[in-house]
């Protein structure tokens, strides 16, 4: 399946949903969706893996670069994911230890203080 | 014993399309269908790999992917890239994975090779029999 592209904001975060393959050919658009965002203010990102049906390395890659991105830039970076095989890549990789995981969007809202408790 | 051969120019558009292919052969070929999702990712990493190494050294080459089900069902995904370039892989602590100074190269790389060494429990990386060029070879078992 095609990769999607959608935003949207809940308080101040930016959520973006992804869906479909994102691999070594949609990887490059995944990474200039997020790279807009960044560049045009956002510093809270969530990223809604809920829909993605496959995701490799390329992927994997393009995520930790904004994940380093925001970090510079003061700013905060979480993932929504509750399938087990894509959990299961972030274990085998280690980038469970790396990222932020959320099963839902609420939850990653919820755990990412954007002030006063951080 | 079943033969399938695919070599496609080292496009990144051609990956999925080797995916594909790699799990309509595995599921013909008796593979569990709970494995089908590592094949399809194995495969997937072993292809992008390929791809990337004849991009970095400009080869217009294709890339080759062999399937067999003699038994098993095993991979090859062969690559034409000098030799030194493809045996060092190497997995990458988790410490080093948001390390600033990693580059977004070396850490696909590094992620991808986790991807294969942990989904793959009889992988083998080595120099091609003839000529420049590494075969990753992967095996899974077959029957129900």
């Amino acid at each position: 399946m095609e990769l999607s592209l959608a935003t949207r904001t809940v308080g101040e975060h930016t959520v973006l949903e992804v869906g479909g393959e994102v691999d070594v050919y949609t990887a490059p658009r995944l990474r200039e969706r997020l790279l807009e965002l960044i560049d045009g203010g956002a510093r809270h990102v969530v990223v809604d893996l809920g829909r993605v049906d496959f995701l490799d390395s390329t992927g994997l890659g393009v995520l930790v670069g904004a994940l380093k991105r925001l970090r510079t830039a003061g700013g905060s970076f979480a993932l929504v994911c509750d399938k087990e095989p894509l959990l299961k890549i972030f274990r085998i990789t280690a980038l469970d230890q790396v990222f932020p995981l959320h099963p839902t969007v609420d939850a990653a809202v919820g755990a990412e203080p954007t002030g006063a408790n951080a | 014993m079943a033969t399938v051969r695919l070599s496609f120019s080292p496009a990144p558009v051609h990956v999925r399309t080797a995916r594909l292919v790699g799990v309509a052969v595995a599921r013909r070929a008796g593979v569990r269908e709970d494995l089908l999702d590592e094949v399809r990712l194995a495969i997937g990493e072993a292809c992008t790999r390929a791809v990337a190494l004849h991009r970095q050294y400009g080869l217009p080459d294709p890339v080759l992917v062999e399937m067999s089900d003699a038994g098993s069902y095993a991979v090859r995904v062969v690559d034409r890239a000098p030799i030194e370039a493809g045996i060092g892989l190497t997995a990458l602590p988790p410490d080093e994975l948001a390390n600033e100074s990693l580059t977004d190269e070396a850490l696909t790389t590094g992620v991808g090779f986790a991807l294969l060494a942990g989904f793959v429990e009889d992988l083998q990386v080595r120099p091609v029999d003839e000529g420049v060029g590494t075969e990753v070879r992967m095996v899974w078992p077959v029957g129900r």
